[in-house]
């Protein structure tokens, strides 16, 4: 990755006694899909319409490809915004929203019309420019926010949970799709979703922030694979955190660790761990069949619980719950294990 | 008992809406469209002017009465009043709304909503008597003149053709600036309405997308105010253009729409010519409304 197009230099936003944004450092490259993923209240939507210039820091500077705009008004960044709401005009049709920008620049009305046409045609919704916002499907009018902003050409596009009120089918297409376009047209895209599958999906780099701080950046596999606190452990995906006497029992050592469910294997008590792998014995407790997969709960022999989840690959749910009571084995490579710090 | 009530009904929801709808509207068809109706069909009829009774036979003779110089004079003075208080009443009820909606605190919100509508809790009469003492002769204004030495350009003022008169008590511009203070409540409320319920995140994707502050309220918030303007203007249009009070109170001897009605009705027993004069307004009131519609006032409702 190359130049950084934003660059976020020690910045926090107080609202009051409120430290939305906690003394956030962060590079976002160019050409980059980048995810800032947190619950609500956690600062990520802050960060963006800092970006924006909605909001301003109260400390710290943001650098837009190297120029500080940390006090710059919204109309003079060359950043477009996909609102969460949306935001269409609802007094203007499909085409008087997405020629808005290139109007205000000035544009004579055959281009702005040329370039609509265009817009139209990279987000599926050709021959839609005459019609009113308020004729428009939900995820029609997602398409057309998009082409709105799309059509500057901004330096960064920023999203603001623009799937959040689709409903789940046309979230996993929009999601394919806002990943195509972006590799298309090659613009830094930053995202923001409190949705951890969405943010696996589709991003170069994600960012989990909570309570105003950023807890790790990473890929989605460095994420997934190798959460670095139990926050992020626990946000993204379900995960086993284990610590103290039952950790020490396991791996010798007495720190916090983090084992995903479908990393774990059950075995019968006879089975020999290899020497990549940590053990445990335990009963199982609980068994919830759920069609592709089957979750299990183990209690420990010396306490503790883990869930072990496992494809049903052959078995079938009679066989999935003979297993209700039954002492077992539980094994996972080492490398499976990650150390929590925080 | 009561429990039998209610299950009876509740098995016959149609009898339930024709109880709930039979007093509004018996209420809306005999009282108020009869009595347009009334008002229409009287204004065909006509007064023998010898006999001083009503002739109750279709004629146009009423109507052609209108179009006479000295009354088309009336509609055209009492529109044209009615048009600049409108325009007054927009213009200051504009950034005041503007103000209410966008930036005041809940607190300063709820203290100036108590204040414009305050004036309405008392009564008109009384509201509108209080203003000769602003406007009088010996008045509060002609006093605070005086004190900053500008009664000579009272005076001068009161002296022009049209606006002036023998005080501001007693000259349109009294009238005007009456009927501004009456009905600037039923212009503030529906415009802050219209402009509270445009989204802060439309004004934020205006200014995302390059807008300069001034480009983002002639694109965006006023047109979608505009619904609100044209709502209050319909309220300040026609009470201005029916009333009779304060043109009776401050105005000239010139007659307007309401104080025509009034004396041809009242004093002359002219029924069908004060009938014929109320349509007008009703008429001037449905052109206002088309005009209204084709600049788009409705598009965004």
């Amino acid at each position: 990755m190359g130049e950084s197009a934003i660059l976020f230099k020690n910045v926090s936003r107080h609202f009051g006694e409120v430290k939305a944004v906690d003394d956030v450092t962060l590079e976002i490259h160019d050409g980059e899909f980048f995810s800032m993923l947190g619950p609500s209240g956690s600062g990520k939507t802050t960060c963006l319409r800092m970006i924006a210039g909605f909001d301003r820091p109260t400390l710290g500077q943001i650098f837009l490809y190297g120029q500080d705009v940390s006090n710059l008004p919204p109309y003079d960044r060359s950043v477009n915004t996909v609102f969460q709401d949306y935001a269409l005009f609802p007094h203007m049709t499909v085409g008087e929203n997405i020629a808005y920008g290139l109007m205000i620049k000035g544009l004579a009305k055959d281009q702005r019309k040329k370039q609509v046409d265009e817009m139209l045609d990279l987000v599926r919704l050709t021959g839609f420019a005459d019609r009113k916002p308020s004729q428009l499907s939900g995820g029609q009018r997602q398409r057309v926010a998009l082409a709105r902003a799309l059509v500057n050409h901004p330096k960064v596009l920023l999203l603001d949970e623009p799937l959040g009120a689709l409903d789940l089918k046309l979230r996993q297409q929009m999601q394919v799709e806002l990943k195509a376009i972006q590799q298309r047209v090659g613009i830094t895209f930053i995202f923001v979703t409190h949705d951890q599958e969405e943010a696996l999906t589709m991003s170069d780099r994600i960012a989990v922030f909570n309570l105003g701080k950023i807890e790790q950046v990473g890929s989605p596999a460095d994420i997934y694979e190798h959460p670095q606190t139990s926050f992020v452990a626990g946000f993204v995906g379900v995960s086993n955190l284990i610590g103290g006497e039952v950790a020490k029992r396991i791996t010798g050592a007495e720190d916090k660790f983090s084992i995903r469910p479908e990393k774990i294997h059950l075995s019968s008590m006879d089975a020999k761990a290899d020497a990549d792998m940590y053990s445990a014995t335990g009963k199982v407790r609980d068994v919830v069949y759920l069609g592709l997969y089957t979750r299990y709960l183990v209690e420990l022999d010396g306490g503790g619980d883990l869930v072990v989840v496992e494809q049903n690959l052959k078995s079938t749910s009679m066989d999935v719950m003979k297993s209700k009571g039954q002492q077992t084995r539980l094994m996972w490579k080492k490398e499976h294990i990650s150390k929590l710090g925080g | 008992m009561l429990s039998r009530v209610s299950t009876y009904l509740y098995l016959r929801p149609k009898l339930v809406l024709a109880l709930l709808l039979v007093p509004p509207l018996l209420w809306f068809l005999v009282i108020y469209i009869g009595s347009l109706i009334s008002l229409l069909v009287n204004s065909f009829f006509s007064l023998d002017s010898f006999t001083g009774q009503i002739v109750r036979e279709f004629t146009l003779k009423t109507y052609a009465k209108l179009f006479e110089t000295s009354n088309l004079q009336i509609f055209a003075r009492t529109t044209i009043m009615a048009a600049l208080v409108t325009i007054a009443c927009a213009a200051l009820a504009f950034p005041l709304s503007y103000y209410m909606a966008r930036f005041a605190t809940p607190r300063m919100k709820t203290f100036l909503y108590i204040g414009v509508t305050l004036p309405l809790w008392s009564s008109y009469v009384v509201r509108v008597y209080s203003w000769k003492l602003i406007l009088a002769q010996e008045g509060i204004v002609s006093w605070f003149a005086r004190i900053v030495q500008l009664d000579g350009l009272l005076d001068w003022y009161l002296s022009l053709p049209i606006v002036g008169g023998p005080s501001l008590a007693i000259s349109s511009t009294g009238v005007f600036l009456v009927f501004v203070y009456i009905w600037l409540p039923y212009m503030v409320i529906p415009i802050q309405t219209a402009l509270e319920r445009v989204p802060k995140s439309l004004i934020e994707a205006s200014s995302d997308l390059g807008a300069k502050p001034a480009q983002t309220f002639r694109n965006v918030i006023l047109p979608l105010a505009f619904p609100g303007v044209i709502a209050g203007s319909i309220f300040t249009f026609s009470l201005t253009l029916g009333d009779f009070i304060v043109p009776q109170l401050f105005g000239s001897s010139a007659y307007t729409i309401g104080r025509a009605v009034l004396t041809f009705q009242g004093t002359s027993n002219n029924i069908p010519l004060a009938a014929a004069f109320t349509m007008g307004p009703i008429l001037i009131m449905i052109v206002y409304l088309l005009i209204a519609r084709k600049l788009g006032a409705f598009d965004a409702l």
